[in-house]
């Protein structure tokens, strides 16, 4: 299934939640912030957000910043 | 002795405190953390400053480079401000700070929304429009203005616990160009005023203090110095001195010279 992630296409595996997908991209999730379809999902949360096919995802992090 | 010469001229020092969103600020110098070439030089700047509020930036994370968690170089006594840099209106700017809370770290926010690309001035029409969406969700909101009074006291009215004018554009090290409205900022709003964004050299961050400006957040003038540890100490005491200068009341501008010495009892004298 596809999905789109901060603005590309990613293909990911049926079944995958949030924090499984971030586990396999390398990326902790205590340093992520999530929007999903648009809507905020804490942090807490990752476990059970299951991505679905079209579905949209903004990932963020903190950078410097003035 | 002091107290007693402030009674008469200048403020009471021993009452000086910064209070914002309820907070007693313990440094009137804010320090952002963009542009460091290297991020473990952020600690040790903001120790070298006494800097209490850290600003830092929200991004996307970018699947294509390894990038460090920068948060682990802020201890953890400080107040995180997160800003809305990258918001071109409102609604962006309250996504963002709705994104920054759920981080964590914290209800601080400093509104920035920028649709000039050349100066990056802040717009000061959409900066309202989120200041009073996100103060009615409990955020402690410190908008980056375009220096004006009204828009500040339209901001104040919204519940902003705190106004930043620019000293100049940000990232240009120009100093206080904007001196006169600053000045008139602080003299009338019964809210502390931030100098934000321009300030390039501790002198500058002074002058901000003694206009009467209540803290001054620099950046760019720390991270690109030659040494920024060494520039973080001097902006933290320019900060302090500045302050104090304020708060003693300088002495009088003339056209004219006046002696510092007596005028009487000359050597010459009949």
């Amino acid at each position: 299934m596809k999905i789109t992630i901060n603005g590309e296409s990613h293909t990911c595996q049926a079944g995958e939640t949030l924090l499984s997908f971030l586990k396999a991209e390398g990326i902790s999730p205590q340093t992520v912030v999530a929007e999903y379809n648009g809507s905020i999902v804490q942090m807490n949360q990752f476990g059970t957000t299951l991505l679905h096919d079209g579905d949209s995802l903004e990932l963020l992090r903190f950078v410097g910043g003035g | 002795m002091l107290l007693e010469v402030n009674e008469k001229k200048g403020r009471n020092i021993m009452e000086d405190q910064l209070i914002i969103g309820g907070k007693e600020i313990k440094s009137r110098l804010f320090l952002g953390t963009g542009k460091f070439g290297d991020d473990h030089l952020i600690p040790k700047c903001i120790e070298a400053s006494g800097a209490q509020i850290i600003t830092v930036a929200m991004r996307r994370i970018d699947f294509h480079t390894s990038q460090e968690n920068m948060m682990q170089y802020i201890p953890k006594d400080c107040i995180l401000m997160p800003n809305t840099s990258g918001a071109r209106n409102a609604e962006e700017a309250v996504r963002i700070a709705r994104l920054g809370r759920a981080a964590g770290c914290g209800d601080w926010v400093k509104i920035e929304v920028v649709s000039d690309n050349k100066y990056l001035l802040p717009d000061n029409e959409e900066t309202l429009k989120a200041v009073d969406t996100l103060v009615k969700e409990g955020f402690t909101v410190l908008p980056y203005m375009t220096p004006d009074l009204y828009a500040a006291r339209r901001m104040r009215d919204s519940g902003a616990a705190a106004v930043m004018p620019f000293g100049a554009p940000i990232g240009t090290n120009k100093g206080l160009r904007t001196r006169e409205v600053v000045q008139i900022m602080a003299e009338e709003l019964d809210l502390p005023v931030v100098v934000d964004a321009g300030i390039g050299k501790p002198s500058e961050a002074a002058e901000c203090m003694e206009i009467g400006a209540a803290a001054v957040l620099v950046n760019t003038a720390v991270a690109t110095a030659g040494d920024p540890v060494r520039m973080a100490a001097a902006f933290g005491k320019a900060v302090q001195a500045g302050r104090e200068a304020f708060l003693a009341s300088p002495g009088a501008v003339r056209q004219y010279a006046e002696a510092s010495s007596p005028l009487t009892g000359f050597l010459h004298e009949a």
